[in-house]
């Protein structure tokens, strides 16, 4: 691989994430991009190219969004796109940037992510129909829960894993947000909760799940020398990766999200990675799902196969533990407006690595993260790691 | 978010604050039909369908039996070679019991998706499908089962000539 430029993150911004936003989604880019740039001592005029990354536009109802959605972004007159992995959509914008920059063609690039759910009524829950096969599976009357509910049997079933051990994920997550201003479902809650709450597709829960949300998130890249010129606390993109895992989802063992490993690996060779788990010092998985986290901890490689439910009872994925498992409060705990969602962990990590996250900073000295987004039919993973200056 | 930010951005509106007329709102109700063609593979796996069997395509490089049933191996990247037919017998490799209908409405009786391997066909090759006729609390990964179909004047060449399948004797 020849890689031309090192490619830094120079500046980060989002909105609050809420279950139905008054702003539109253009106005939610806007704030979001606005507030990245302005941590920067970059101006639109500065930027070289924007890529924009938002779900399925059937949410909205409004067609081609990447188009509704350039102004709030920054776009006009300039090299502009839309890039779309499903719920990966959030880190794979970051990596989309990434190579626009790394690439030599521009020194900076400009990633915007917005998702408003709220405008498909009353629930979005009916767009997301149509990832199912049109034809033999459709007519069966799927719901998407449905997808994540026979993953998690079939994951708790391969490990012996119980309901318990996973709700522990949703207890930090939610309790880690309560110390995000943006968070939309920060709040203190036991295993005894999640187990009690709603049942909606056994095994899943209501307090398993991530919440439907508005809002957006943003960052600025740059190259290297331009990074150096405008901060003294660039954070260094040093590994991408992406994979995409066969659609024929009811053929492959749902146990363990393979193409998450072939992401991860993609990312820890480019940055030189060979033991992620005493190398990497903090960490954003996806956790749309209590278990996801689990799984994508597993897929990344910083634990066996089965092992994350006993690093997380045992405390390690704690924001004081030996390796930080969202600290920002995930998407459990700030939301999960899909794209915005994947990009504000990269946000996170990039604030983490700058020392800038406030209650939320992880102890120590935090040099290298990681972030990642799955999504599509359940087969896609995108992976970034990060370095401090 | 970082500590250098002291102003959030972005209003938090409430069910009531829409219903209620608090905000402005503009509506929209799509009418949009769509017709598939089923194609060459999934065409046939719905005439067999609604013939009483299910049938899976060979690939003779790899020497997969997959279903559903597709014209072209995706890892070998050629033109799979035959058709197979299949047991209407299978075993549940994961299941999930759902209070939610469709549109994320609540429904009172569950219904049990679940992922069939067939009989037949190579080991983890599964479909979607629902369970019938078991109790949800005794559903078991590992359980083996069999279709319950349609009465053949009802079939109309879909994945629902299929009723459900249930638990074997």
């Amino acid at each position: 691989m020849h890689i031309k430029r090192r490619v830094a993150v120079v500046g980060a911004g989002m909105t609050k994430f809420v279950r139905r936003a008054k702003e539109t989604g253009k106005e939610l880019a806007f704030e979001a991009t606005k507030m990245a740039l302005d941590s920067t001592e970059l101006t639109l005029k500065d930027i070289g190219c924007v890529t924009l990354g938002t779900a399925p536009d059937a949410f909205d109802g409004v067609h081609m969004k990447g188009e509704y959605l350039s102004d709030g972004a920054g776009g006009w007159r300039k090299p502009y796109m839309r890039c779309y992995v499903g719920g990966g959509t959030g880190v794979f914008a970051a990596i989309n940037g990434w190579y626009h920059v790394a690439s030599g063609l521009f020194d900076t690039c400009l990633v915007v992510c917005e998702e408003k759910m709220s405008s498909c009524q009353p629930h979005p829950q009916y767009a997301f129909q149509t990832i199912f096969d049109n034809i033999t599976e459709r007519p069966l009357g799927p719901n998407l829960v449905w997808i994540f509910a026979l993953e998690m049997n079939r994951y708790m079933h391969a490990h012996n894993i119980s309901k318990e051990e996973i709700a522990l994920v949703s207890v930090k997550n939610k309790r880690n947000a309560l110390d995000h201003p943006c968070a939309q479902l920060p709040q203190k809650i036991t295993v005894e909760d999640v187990l009690n709450s709603e049942v909606l597709a056994w095994p899943v829960q209501r307090l398993d799940i991530s919440p439907t949300s508005d809002g957006a998130a943003a960052i600025v890249l740059a190259s290297e020398d331009v990074a150096r010129k405008i901060t003294d606390t660039p954070v260094w993109i040093d590994g991408v990766g992406w994979s995409l895992d066969t659609a024929y989802w009811t053929n492959r063992d749902l146990f363990y999200p393979k193409y998450v490993e072939y992401a991860a690996r993609m990312a820890y060779e480019m940055a030189g990675i060979n033991n992620p788990r005493k190398e990497i010092d903090v960490a954003e998985p996806y956790d749309p799902f209590d278990y996801k986290e689990l799984h994508h901890m597993e897929g990344l490689l910083l634990c066996k196969k089965g092992e994350a439910p006993k690093l997380t009872k045992e405390g390690v994925t704690q924001r004081d533990g030996d390796l930080p498992i969202c600290p920002s409060g995930g998407l459990l705990g700030v939301g999960n407006p899909i794209a915005a969602a994947g990009l504000m962990k990269v946000c996170e990590i990039f604030w983490q690595l700058r020392k800038e996250a406030g209650k939320r900073q992880v102890p120590g000295d935090p040099r290298t993260g990681l972030a990642q987004a799955w999504g599509d039919l359940m087969q896609v993973g995108t992976v970034v790691v990060m370095r401090a200056q | 978010m970082s500590v250098k930010n002291k102003e959030y951005f972005g209003t938090g509106l409430s069910a009531e604050d829409i219903k209620e007329g608090k905000v402005l709102y503009s509506r929209w109700r799509p009418k949009a039909e769509y017709g598939w063609a089923a194609g060459v593979a999934v065409s046939r796996y719905l005439d067999e369908l609604r013939k009483g069997r299910i049938v899976g395509r060979k690939c003779g490089k790899c020497r997969r039996v997959v279903v559903p049933p597709r014209m072209f191996c995706e890892w070998c990247f050629k033109p799979t070679d035959s058709w197979v037919n299949l047991e209407d017998t299978g075993t549940v490799n994961t299941f999930a019991i759902s209070y939610i209908a469709a549109d994320a409405t609540r429904i009172k009786e569950p219904i049990i998706p679940a992922v069939i391997e067939i009989d037949g066909a190579s080991k983890g090759m599964g479909i979607l499908h629902l369970l019938g006729e078991v109790d949800p609390k005794s559903v078991k990964i590992g359980m083996r089962v069999k279709a319950v179909w349609k009465p053949p004047g009802d079939r109309i060449g879909a994945i629902t000539d299929i009723k459900y399948f249930k638990p074997l004797p």
